[in-house]
């Protein structure tokens, strides 16, 4: 019971080896194409190992967080594969291989809801490629034209003899032809196995408690540690009396990082009842007066500075807003946000003289190997990444990685292996926040009610010049605006946007569906209230602005067709629509609530369309979009991250509460994919959430809800 | 020396009384498949039984279960002997990324063995542990999936 984990894809690594006529196609690359691969291209075949017993392992490289890549990546390779795909296995691409291979397997990158968008093209290339040399090996073994030969279910069959052989059967033989110089897709009308609701292919193991988190790491002669960070964003460690601490049984000793004091101990129950024992002083630098307010106020001044830079400008918006028979404005504004995974941040580290290891749930293996390197202070070719599950992700895991960083630091401290795990509140008080941020809202309608200016004022902390400046476009983050931008389908003819960029000392980062989070709430909310302006039902109002936009009409009219928009809701009950497109997919949303309960506010039901091209994995689909409902209905109703003092008030999930099953609300999906691009599933349902149920609540009470979360702005209180 | 039955076995552990039993069963015993997710019993992540019980062991002192039972997601069922529940669970696809699995599906297991045929309200007031993936309308679905079993 106390057995080390098993990383599953070393194990394999080290049995492929171990089997004769084990075909590890991109393992044993020849020279010339590992040579042509440039960083950030993907190298054909690195992706698929077949095994004698006709096993297809195909690899990973995104992380898997619960969003389905460990089987929906797979499903694009096996397609063109055409393989059992009851006999397939997913496993990881290990960072340090990619490292050496030039980045063969891409990006490991997992956010934007990029991994099928992003992976697709190559992903089924390797496949095909894979299925070529198969085919090649057993037409040379039948000496025959390949073109004679088909494949199916793992098979390649010549038909005028009727012989076949099985892919295990034509795996050594087919390691060792060189793959093709091109290969072609199949037409989508041709797929057997996209498209398909096939089951998960981690979901037994996550029913038995099998799968290793970060959590569940155990190395031989690993410590633990526990780790008291400084309240105060900016602040640092100034001193702390071990003294204390001392004489507790199986503490090891006191690790000091630059912001943070680490205890270490033979148990991590030791190592946080130490940590918590110890008397820790702080340099809390310039931000210990910071608070929500202060904040808030930072950002009030940016919705009437002068120094806003335009992202985008249709028409003259001060000429038409002038002649406008009608005029609207409002100002709108949403909190920080913490994450909250499931799984707090972790990572085990071993630094040795000849390496650095760590275990780490991450969403960007590349990323977690590159930050390890610059803490122990060694190349990038002297680390070892293991990937283990992870315990949620929804943006926390990917960028910044500080959880690797301190892991190694401590690491290296004591030489040992250390196993570094936050606490629930180390975890809401130092994660990088969806940022708050603030939009001032104009519009002018002519006289039939339609909407001819509209200007919006953005302005809030950017998380690229935080986390990324160099890629600021003039000192322009655009993607503040999201949702804002060519992601406004809406006709309007005068239209401008622009953002004022304001610092915040609180740490920003990618919160999933990140700055559409917020836009969307913003602007779907607004056109309704353009909507009822106009006196015209909110659907109605859409659909008008959205003759030039087929496909968001589309998706539109499916949500309300679902909902039954036109047929009166039951007794107390009332609805609220909202349109959204995100990371290339398009969704719309009709809630149903009613006032009271718990929160003052009841949702009952939630109908959501989608348009996201292909899909790969309807039920994937289907699960992205409740599991996105209910990370934005839980944000809605509930989300608040306080500013006090320079550091954060909640900390546990008393205070920064969580939707439970309780107030699920029944969730309808319809997919509406129109074929033809490939677009994201992760995070396009969340947007449309907050303002359909807003949009509902102003149904119900004529209360505008201009500021979340609702259990501060909603119906009680308004 | 806290003795404590787990899954049908007995285990002398070298910890304080105090400690809680979640870090016992995951750091003395490697029994990791119960999760840690707050520490404060609010989020169900560390839910075993204790005589059959839904018990949050990150807020239960390993010194307060001597002679009481244990059982965990290793103890609940295996491979070629699933419990109705994990089978259900299976059925309907729940899990995401599954951390907090282990914990819902003790609690549904509890849920069953109390209120065998439960309604939505019972399963309401049982289910109260968090998931932030956002898996529970398949997790009552797959509760009364396991009731009919």
């Amino acid at each position: 019971m106390s057995t080390l984990p098993q990383v599953s894809r070393r194990s394999f690594i080290a049995s492929v080896a171990a089997i004769g006529g084990g075909l590890a196609l991109g393992f044993r690359l020849p020279a010339a194409v590992e040579a042509a691969a440039a960083p950030g291209e993907a190298e054909i075949d690195a992706w698929v190992v077949i095994r004698s017993d006709d096993t297809v392992v195909i690899r990973v490289a995104r992380s898997e967080i619960g969003q389905g890549v460990m089987t929906a990546l797979p499903m694009l390779v096996a397609e063109e594969l055409d393989c059992d795909w009851n006999k397939v296995r997913a496993e990881y691409v290990a960072p340090e291989e990619n490292l050496k291979r030039h980045h063969a397997w891409g990006p490991m990158s997992t956010g934007g809801s990029r991994s099928v968008r992003g992976s697709q093209d190559f992903l089924r290339r390797a496949g095909a490629a894979a299925r070529h040399m198969l085919v090649a090996a057993a037409a040379q073994e039948w000496q025959v034209p390949a073109g004679e030969c088909r494949t199916e279910n793992g098979i390649v069959m010549h038909e005028p003899s009727g012989r076949r052989l099985r892919y295990g059967q034509l795996a050594a033989a087919a390691a060792h032809l060189p793959p093709p110089a091109a290969v072609a897709l199949k037409d989508p009308k041709d797929w057997t196995l996209i498209g398909t609701a096939q089951k998960r292919l981690d979901t037994k193991a996550k029913v038995t408690g099998q799968p290793v988190f970060g959590i569940d790491v155990r190395v031989p002669g690993m410590l633990y540690a526990a780790i008291a960070q400084c309240p105060v964003f900016g602040g640092r460690l100034k001193s702390y009396d071990e003294s204390r601490i001392r004489n507790l049984k199986g503490v090891r000793r006191v690790v000091a990082l630059p912001d943070a004091a680490v205890v270490v101990a033979d148990s991590w129950w030791t190592a946080k009842k130490a940590i918590d024992a110890l008397p820790v002083n702080w340099q809390e630098g310039p931000q210990g007066r910071a608070s929500s307010a202060t904040i808030a106020a930072a950002l009030q001044d940016g919705l009437a500075a002068p120094d806003a830079a335009v992202i985008r400008e249709d028409g003259d918006f001060a000429a038409a807003i002038a002649g406008a028979a009608k005029r609207i404005e409002a100002e709108y504004r949403v909190p920080f946000l913490a994450h909250a995974t499931m799984e707090p941040q972790n990572c085990t580290a071993q630094v040795t003289a000849e390496r650095v290891e760590v275990w780490v749930p991450t969403q960007n293996g590349d990323a977690a190997l590159a930050t390890a390197a610059a803490a122990a202070g060694v190349p990038p070719e002297k680390v070892v990444v293991h990937k283990t599950m992870a315990g949620g992700g929804f943006g926390r895991r990917g960028t910044a990685q500080d959880f690797v960083r301190q892991a190694v630091l401590v690491a290296k401290a004591v030489g040992r292996p250390v196993k570094l795990l936050w606490t629930r509140e180390e975890d809401t008080r130092h994660d990088f926040y969806r940022p708050m941020a603030m939009a001032k809202l104009v519009a002018g309608l002519d006289g039939a009610g339609r909407p001819i200016a509209w200007q919006v004022r953005l302005t809030g902390p950017s998380i690229i010049a935080s986390l990324f400046p160099k890629r600021l476009n003039g000192g322009v983050d655009r993607s503040f605006a999201s949702g804002f931008t060519e992601e406004m389908n809406y006709d309007v003819p005068n239209y401008r946007v622009d953002y004022a960029m304001r610092k915040t000392p609180v740490p920003v980062g990618f919160w999933r569906s990140v700055n559409h989070s917020q836009n969307l709430f913003f602007r779907e909310s607004f056109v309704d209230e353009m909507a009822h302006a106009a006196g015209l039902d909110p659907y109605r109002f859409r659909r008008k602005l959205l003759a030039k936009s087929p496909k968001q009409l589309a998706v539109l009219d499916a949500a309300a067709r679902k909902a039954e928009w036109d047929k009166p809701p039951a007794p107390g009950i009332v609805r609220g629509i909202a349109l959204a497109e995100s990371y290339g997919s398009i969704c719309a949303q009709v809630v149903e609530a009613s006032a009271g309960g718990r929160d003052g506010v009841t949702v009952h039901r939630v109908v959501a369309a989608i348009d996201t091209g292909h899909v790969v994995n309807p039920a994937i689909l289907v699960s992205q979009i409740e599991s996105g409902i209910v990370y934005g209905l839980t944000a809605a109703l509930y989300g608040t991250i306080t500013i006090a003092d320079g550091r954060v008030r909640e900390g546990n999930f008393n205070d920064y509460e969580m939707l439970r099953l309780a107030d699920m609300p029944k969730v309808e999906t319809v997919l509406v994919p129109s074929g033809g691009f490939w677009g994201g599933a992760g995070e396009p349902p969340l947007p449309p959430l907050a303002p359909a149920l807003c949009n509902a609540l102003f149904a119900a009470t004529g209360n505008r809800i201009r500021s979340l979360p609702l259990k501060e702005a909603g119906p009680k209180r308004v | 020396m806290p003795r404590l039955t787990v899954n049908g076995q007995v285990h002398e552990v070298d910890v304080e009384p105090d400690t809680p039993l979640l870090w016992v069963l995951r750091d003395a015993l490697g029994l990791v498949g119960t999760k840690y997710g707050c520490g404060i019993a609010q989020c169900g992540a560390c839910t075993v039984h204790l005589d059959g019980a839904p018990a949050r062991s990150c807020s239960v002192p390993v010194g307060a279960v001597a002679g009481r039972a244990v059982t965990t997601i290793e103890g609940l069922g295996h491979e070629g002997a699933l419990h109705p529940v994990q089978q259900a669970w299976i059925a309907h696809d729940v899990p995401q990324c599954g951390y907090c699995q282990s914990g819902m599906i003790m609690a549904a297991a509890a849920l069953l063995k109390e209120t065998p045929q439960p309604s939505d309200s019972d399963i309401d007031r049982a289910i109260t542990n968090i998931c932030r993936c956002g898996t529970y309308a398949r997790i009552r679905a797959a509760i009364h999936t396991a009731a009919k079993a």
